[in-house]
């Protein structure tokens, strides 16, 4: 099973139509495909707009290759799960996200492991025409890097004094505790 | 004045709440950190699962902007908001509303978020509420800040990002590594 997504929040038809059209082409019927907040009528694809978080975690472990627009979280998804992902960026120069962080994306993650970056739909084609020959890469625990964790740790354990809204708030509870009341009761 | 009052008589509950934990805790200090973390649903909430190790023994209430997500620790159910950006002026009273019932009821000492839009509204909310706030920018952003961690800076007490390159260019931004 192929598994196609592209987020949440924008639709993505020029991912998604490319997809459609190959799988109609190739008489693929196992292509799942998440394609957000769209009005395109895919013909070929098993679509749907959105997906329980965990139901999607579930499809992503089951399938045998993902496709999907540069987000970060599809991409760390496949490096959890060891797939081979195909990512194509969203262009804020066709009006497809707000700005060009998904190219810059690309930039980042496309020379890793088990990462296939199409920059556009014939490169596109040509790696889904190649679906079994892609290989994924096992290659990220669940976690972050523990030194990273430490150093967050440290901040979220550093001692404060309490912020003045605080120190306010609390003067305020303790007044209302013992029986007094605001100007305003 | 009603919608003034009911928030303190929520506030008297929770504190009152908050001694019954005492007495039945080791002192004042027994009372775990609050943390509350919120990160949209997709990439953000995928980089805030993989930190979680560094809340661990907080009592920690996830918010998010999708159905059906476990929480990666602890107990409490995540809260959904709804979700909003920058084009989309007309959700962000939304995304407020969520959110300022989410910090009524649970009342934060700390507010950290990896992003997006709602977790950037959250933590100007915290500072109305007097926690402290940590936002993560994604490592998506690898050649400028985000929108919304530019727009936070000013309100939150630790700003991360996940490229050595952007920090150099921004004083007060720390660079602590990836997530990867």
């Amino acid at each position: 099973m192929i598994l196609l997504s592209v987020g949440t929040q924008l639709p993505f038809d020029r991912l998604v139509g490319a997809v459609d059209r190959w799988a109609e082409a190739r008489g693929r019927d196992d292509v799942v495909a998440q394609i957000g907040p769209t009005t395109y009528r895919p013909r070929a694809l098993q679509a749907f707009a959105h997906a329980d978080h965990d139901r999607f975690r579930e499809l992503q472990a089951e399938c045998a290759l993902m496709v999907s627009h540069a987000g970060t979280g599809s991409i760390i998804a496949a490096m959890e799960l060891g797939k081979p992902i195909i990512i194509m960026p969203r262009d804020h120069r066709r009006g497809e996200h707000r700005n060009g962080h998904q190219l810059a994306t690309l930039r980042e993650f496309g020379t890793r492991q088990g990462v296939y970056p199409a920059e556009d739909e014939a490169t596109l084609v040509d790696l889904l025409d190649r679906a079994d020959s892609l290989q994924g890469c096992p290659c990220l625990t669940p976690r972050a890097p523990a030194d990273f964790v430490a150093h967050l740790a440290a901040h979220v354990r550093a001692p404060s004094p309490p912020t003045l809204v605080r120190r306010i708030r609390n003067l305020w509870q303790g007044s209302t505790i013992s029986g007094q009341v605001g100007p305003w009761n | 004045m009603a919608s003034w009052r009911t928030p303190f008589v929520a506030d008297v509950a929770m504190a009152a709440d908050r001694q019954a934990d005492h007495d039945g805790g080791h002192g004042l200090d027994a009372r775990p950190l609050r943390v509350l973390l919120v990160a949209s649903a997709g990439g953000h909430w995928i980089e805030l699962t993989r930190l979680v190790d560094a809340f661990a023994g907080c009592d920690c209430q996830f918010v998010s902007t999708a159905c059906g997500m476990t929480p990666p620790l602890g107990t409490r159910p995540v809260i959904v908001v709804a979700d909003t950006a920058r084009d989309a002026k007309a959700t962000i009273l939304g995304a407020i509303r969520g959110l300022w019932g989410a910090f009524r009821r649970f009342d934060p000492d700390l507010v950290v978020s990896t992003g997006a839009a709602p977790g950037a509204l959250a933590l100007y909310v915290a500072r109305l509420f007097g926690a402290r706030t940590i936002w993560i920018d994604s490592i998506a952003n690898s050649e400028r800040l985000s929108l919304s961690g530019s727009l936070v800076r000013p309100v939150a007490d630790l700003t991360v990002t996940q490229w050595p390159e952007v920090a150099a260019r921004h004083p007060r931004l720390r660079y602590l590594g990836q997530i990867l």
